[in-house]
């Protein structure tokens, strides 16, 4: 089954099910989880940039009222492993609380327990802690440094990662080429910054050995990290997948709040929870994003054809790893967008500084990596005197092309770019547009016209790690569903993970619904605890529609194939001349001989007698879906397929700037996407609208900045700007639906669209606006005021 | 201190410490959950209520201010269990929300928009929303639920021909 | 983010308000506590006992008397703001509300507080500052009033004595037509605290000059100014743009500018010369317009 076929329920315009528990104010957030004796933590944090712990005095906060315990790095040490970590670096261990260095302004250095957060947060300031402040660095190209203070003086120097790959005759072809042109692009430190903070609800259960974990999470293999930190089993951590987490985007990964509150609740034998409030969240709740510096060459032909690239990456990874480095291997599987480039050099550096960790942020690196290339696009265009759109659409991959290998060995399934710009260009009506802007510049304005075309891997998968750190051999990636139709004949789907905003509920009932030609709304969907769970990947990797799409898919068809079964026996008719229709199976040469839904259930059920030999009695199937055209790890020139599918976005937006203040307004936005098939058009829209705002934040506005003395300032939301309703255009989506060949309806993934090439889109915008005045703006977010700085420097010079 | 508040109709009296916000109040001790805390000092608007009609933010408000005053929270909007408000069933329709966690916000400053302003523009629209933060959807579904709340209202009021 | 315990006391008077409030040098009015409560959660302000005057019905009013119009201290911005007196009479004062956040914190939010917190980047402080707007306070039994322009002294700092009460804020009516406003700010997201902001009023005589003007600027200096030089050097003037910059530039040439994060000295400087000009010629356009005597 693939795109293009008649659709009874996939790609309609139908309700999103989770939607009505949250316009009541029911969905199940985890600090709606109230357990019986549950008291609450607050945490010491670090208030240097890098110090030595000296001493802890509990004395103080212990003494006061309702407070029952005060933990420190030292204890948590002693009886935990330390954090998982993605790099076979041993001497930069990561754990929950600081344990006698703390790296960053704002770690966690000790944890309170008290009846109430508020006698928490009063006892939290009562812990007396003697520090040696220690040197610091800030700057990943200082880092870098010969002088550098070392973050981790164990491991001897501040790099955790530096390895280069070439694909492809990368010296020959800057060598033959007309052209080549270098750029420095810098991503700034932003993130996702969900409206909920991270919090987690732990429970121990002396009684039965397990430890019961509510949390606002969304990562892979949670359970399992949680019970290697803990020396516990496997199968003593129950995490309760039913909760709602309020956003995530990717960041949503406490484990090192897990840990922390597991080993509580256990030492303490009473139910603990720990909601990040606000300051714990920005400042050390290890959720901060990429903080990238690239320099990119490209050579190029006089027509603006690029041959060849070589990008280096320099990751400002804050003071810890984690998975957090591996952002810099999974753009390596679109590492040419959507363009014929033949061969690349890439070299993925990361280094330790004395800031907030990272997390993973939608796009897993990607969108940073767009910006590089999309970048060099516009200046490639500027410096030939062409229209960028030409130059973009001299180097597409054409649709013919279809499947294309590109250099760094992932196969691109399917796309048709230039169907859907000319589709895009023609809603803008391309001309007009820059008449606009030519018009806008003549009353005294600075505007542009911003472009960008970037992919969208998706489909998940892990084999980055694998690029990255060989001793990583890891090559499945998997989502799982079960399906149980009960005695009454009603259907139950069960997924394995908690979601953040995605509505997988919808996508299950959906996808059953339409292999077993059911109303999608009769088909119940849960999430077992992770106990009762089969493996799940988590929604990571835009993968959700394809994979849990994938897995309930299967699975139906298994429901289907066994109801098959069963009619055809009950029938005495072979299997093949049985046909299912709306939940009743006929057979096909006398349709009038036919078995009902409930005579279906009921031989399932009741009458053994009637089974085909050797079946199981019941209704219950299950599928484990492992990602498609996965499964290899890399080779000897570090080429290997990485994810499956790719989506394709392409965004023009025109930029007005107030010349004297710097301000961006964005007069009109376009965006055409094609994710494949549209599993619920809805929430395909919302994502990705969604995505433009969060690219809209990572342009102009977000940034966790920090002052010379190593200290956060934007911490707040004053200061840490989140885009309101004021700040995001009506932006005007254009679909297109170029089905997959990997996936079971032709969908493709959409959790990260609009993000990935809006900050792009945006710069270059700008950038068009400043370049009648010789100026260029390649580092984000572009700050109104640094913006306007520019401008008039420029202005300034001008006039002499 | 002992308090009476009239929440969605219903007097409580409770005992409160003076520093605990309204928000924590109406979740801690009224059981209350519909209103979130996302950033506890006054930007993120996920702690709106209605205070004597008015969109507030209950973050920015100690539980003892509001003694004497009518609080509406999500809850009290929601005509009956499983019923919804035409305003809630609007942001249904749209898909205005993802993760749903500043939805209930939105919503009671939809209502209390909608209550002063039965035919907003989108402009009017934006600016009532505007101290509500959402990060999923970047607020295009949010204006068009609200919008097609509002036409629907309208509609419910007109006489039957 | 929990505050620091404190006592909560609701007088029932304005008396008994002062006198609290004079009589505990840990205690702290309270009102819309649109600024107070984070400042108290995240725990950069503990206050011992807050004193909550928002219940005293003496302090909630808009109203008309000899000295123009009396706003009560604890009168909500978003009565101001739909308050037809304060539409008619002080438009400036009208213009700039709306900029004050959102309308969620405009609800709460006081004139009072506003004024008593003193954030550069506040639009009240401003308005009050342009128009020569004088406040009224009470310490204990005794009343006192401060011109606008000696109030404010510093970033988040005033010339009320601790202990004393903000009790009123009067804002002085021009008589006569051709009078127009204009308040301009700009701010990273439109809801922001303003890294400039400028507020203008003026008047026209028959000759379409300049008979009279007041021009001020927020957020630039530790506490908003009001330009006399510059308004000197404009009456008589048809304020053109370029005259007005020229103007407002020498004055605040004089001036050091606040920088932070989000926005640098240079940026201030050149943003409060811009918007000053647009208030300015808003004002102008307003003032040419008006036939009527609107105000």
């Amino acid at each position: 089954m693939n795109g293009g076929a008649h659709h009874r329920y996939v790609s309609t315009d139908r309700r999103v099910r989770e939607d009505r528990r949250f316009v009541a104010g029911k969905g199940q957030f985890v600090a709606d989880v109230k357990l019986p004796g549950m008291r609450h933590v607050a945490v010491v944090t670090c208030p240097h940039a890098a110090a030595r712990i000296r001493r802890i005095d509990k004395a103080a906060a212990l003494n006061m009222p309702g407070v029952h315990y005060v933990l420190d790095g030292a204890e948590l040490a002693a009886a935990t492993q330390p954090l998982m970590n993605g790099l076979e670096t041993p001497h930069v261990p990561r754990r929950p609380l600081a344990h006698e260095t703390a790296r960053y302004s704002g770690e966690w250095v000790a944890a309170v327990v008290a009846d109430s957060r508020a006698l928490a947060e009063d006892a939290a300031e009562a812990v007396e802690i003697e520090y040696e402040p220690l040197p610091f660095v800030l700057d990943a190209e200082a880092a870098l440094g010969k002088d550098s203070p070392l973050v981790h003086e164990a491991h001897g120097s501040n790099v955790l990662l530096d390895k280069t790959f070439v694909w492809g005759e990368v010296e020959k072809d800057f060598a033959a080429s007309a052209r080549r042109l270098s750029l420095r692009v810098k991503w700034g430190r932003s993130s996702t910054v969900p409206i909920e903070t991270f919090g987690v609800v732990a429970a121990w259960d002396p009684w039965r050995d397990i430890l019961d974990v509510y949390a606002s999470i969304q990562m892979p293999r949670y359970a399992e990290q949680i019970a290697a930190a803990l020396k516990i089993p496997g199968s003593s951590v129950r995490v309760h997948y039913e909760v709602d987490v309020g956003g995530s985007y990717g960041v949503k990964r406490g484990i090192k709040h897990t840990v922390l509150c597991g080993y509580l609740a256990r030492r303490l034998a009473f139910p603990v929870r720990l909601i990040e409030d606000r300051l714990e969240n920005m400042r050390g709740g290890d959720a901060h994003g990429p903080e990238r510096l690239f320099d990119v060459e490209v050579a190029f032909e006089d027509d603006g054809i690029v041959r060849s690239m070589k990008m280096r990456a320099l990751e400002n990874l804050g003071a810890y790893a984690g998975r957090s480095p591996f952002q810099l291997g999974k753009p390596i599987g679109a590492i040419v967008g959507p363009y014929k480039i033949k061969s690349v050099q890439y070299r993925a550096l990361a280094v330790v500084t004395n800031k907030t960790t990272q997390e993973a942020v939608r796009g897993f690196g990607q969108a940073p990596t767009n910006l590089a290339l999309e970048r060099c696009m516009d200046e490639i265009a500027a410096v030939l005197k062409l229209d960028p759109l030409d130059v973009r659409r001299r180097n597409l991959i054409r649709h013919d092309e279809f499947p294309y290998l590109i250099p760094s060995g992932t196969t691109y399934d399917s796309g048709n770019y230039e169907t859907v710009i000319a589709k895009v260009l023609a809603d803008a009506r391309y001309e007009e547009l820059k008449a606009e802007r030519d018009r806008l510049r003549r009353t005294g304005k600075l505007a542009g016209i911003g472009i960008a075309a970037c992919l969208e891997p998706s489909g998940g998968n892990a084999t980055f790690e694998a690029l990255l750190n060989p001793a990583i051999t890891t090559s499945t990636f998997m989502e799982s569903c079960r399906i149980n139709v009960d005695g009454t004949g009603t259907v139950t789907a069960t997924m394995h993970t908690t979601s953040s905003g995605q509505g997988h509920e919808t996508l299950v009932g959906t996808v059953i619904g339409e292999v077993l030609e059911l109303d999608p709304d009769t088909v119940r969907v849960t999430r077992p605890d992770s106990l009762n769970s089969l493996p799940s990947g988590t929604p990571v990797g835009s993968r959700m529609a394809i994979s849990l799409g994938g897995a309930a898919f299967h699975a139906a068809q298994k429901l289907k194939a066994k109801l098959t079964a069963i009619a055809a026996h009950d029938l005495g008719i072979a299997p093949d001349r049985a046909v299912y229709e709306r939940g009743e199976v006929y057979d096909g040469q006398a349709p009038a001989r036919r078995r009902t839904w409930v005579d279906l259930v009921g031989i399932a059920y009741r009458n053994y007698h009637r089974m085909p030999p050797g079946f199981e009695p019941g209704l219950a199937v299950e599928y484990v879906y492992q990602v498609p055209a996965g499964g290899a790890l890399p080779d000897k020139t570090g080429r290997v397929q990485m994810y499956p599918c790719f989506s394709f976005e392409f965004h023009v937006l025109l930029l007005s700037i107030d010349p004297d203040l710097g301000q961006p307004q964005i007069v009109r936005y376009l965006l055409g996407h094609d994710c494949g098939t549209q599993v619920n058009p809805k929430i395909v829209r919302g994502m990705t609208m969604g995505g433009v705002a969060h690219g809209i934040g990572a342009a102009l506005f977000e940034e966790f900045a920090y002052n010379e003395d190593g200290q956060l300032i934007a911490q707040t939301f004053m200061d840490y700007l989140l885009p309101s309703a004021h700040e995001v255009p009506a932006v005007e989506i254009v679909d297109h639906e170029t089905p997959s060949p990997h996936t079971v309806l032709g969908q493709k993934g959409s959790g990260e669209s609009g993000y990935l090439g809006a900050p792009a889109a945006l710069a270059n915008a700008v950038n068009d606006a400043v370049r009648p005045l010789g100026i260029f703006v390649n580092t984000l977010p572009i700050r109104m005021a640094a913006l306007g700085d520019l401008i008039a420097g420029a202005v300034e010079r001008q006039k002499e | 201190m002992r308090i009476e508040l009239d929440v969605n109709g219903t007097k409580h009296e409770l005992t409160v410490e003076p520093r605990t916000t309204l928000l924590d109040c109406l979740r801690d001790c009224l059981d209350l959950k519909g209103a979130h805390a996302g950033c506890e000092h006054g930007v993120c608007g996920a702690c709106t209520v209605l205070f004597d009609g008015a969109a507030v933010r209950s973050c920015l408000m100690f539980a003892v201010q509001a003694e004497g005053s009518i609080i509406t929270t999500i809850e009290g909007v929601t005509p009956a269990p499983g019923e919804l408000s035409p305003v809630q069933d609007a942001f249904c329709e749209t898909h205005g929300m993802q993760c749903g966690y500043c939805t209930p916000a939105m919503i009671l400053a939809a209502h209390a928009l909608l209550a002063d302003n039965p035919q907003p523009t989108r402009e009017q629209i934006v600016e009532a929303i505007s101290g509500n933060i959402c990060r999923c959807t970047g607020y295009t579904q949010i204006v068009e639920a609200i919008a097609l709340a509002a036409e629907r209202m309208r509609g419910a009021n007109r006489p039957q021909a | 983010m929990k505050a620091y315990p404190f006592d909560y006391v609701r007088p029932r008077s304005l008396d008994e308000a002062c006198s609290l409030l004079a009589g505990d040098d840990g205690a702290r009015a309270i009102a819309g506590g649109q600024t107070l409560v984070p400042m108290m959660v995240m725990r950069l302000a503990r206050p011992a006992r807050l004193i909550d005057i928002s219940r005293i019905a003496v302090l909630a009013y808009v109203r008309a008397d000899e000295f123009g119009i009396s706003i009560g201290a604890t009168t909500p911005q978003g009565v101001v703001e739909r308050n037809a007196l304060v539409g008619a009479k002080v438009p400036l004062l009208a213009r700039a509300i709306p900029h004050i956040g959102h309308a969620a914190t405009r609800a709460r939010g006081t004139v009072g507080g506003s004024l008593a917190n003193a954030d550069p980047a506040a639009e009240l402080p401003l308005v009050a500052v342009t128009l020569d707007a004088v406040l009224s306070y009470r310490f204990g039994a005794a009343t006192a009033e401060v011109p606008a322009r000696d109030f404010f002294v510093g970033p988040m700092t005033t010339s009320l004595p601790a202990g004393g009460c903000l009790v009123n804020v009067g804002f002085p009516v021009w008589k006569g037509d051709r009078i127009g406003v204009g308040f301009r700010e700009v701010s990273a997201r439109r809801s922001d605290f303003a890294f400039a902001a400028a507020a203008a009023q003026v008047a026209l005589g028959a000759d379409g000059r300049c008979k009279r003007i007041a021009i001020g600027v927020g957020a630039v200096t530790d506490f908003p100014i009001r330009l006399a030089s510059a308004e000197r050097a404009l009456i008589g003037s048809e304020l053109r743009p370029e005259d007005v910059k020229a103007a407002v530039r020498d004055e605040l040439d004089g001036h050091e500018m606040l920088a932070d994060l989000h926005a640098s000295s240079q940026y201030r400087r050149r943003a409060a010369v811009a918007l000053a000009a647009r208030a300015v010629a808003d004002a102008l356009c307003e003032a040419q317009t008006s036939r009527t005597d609107a105000h």
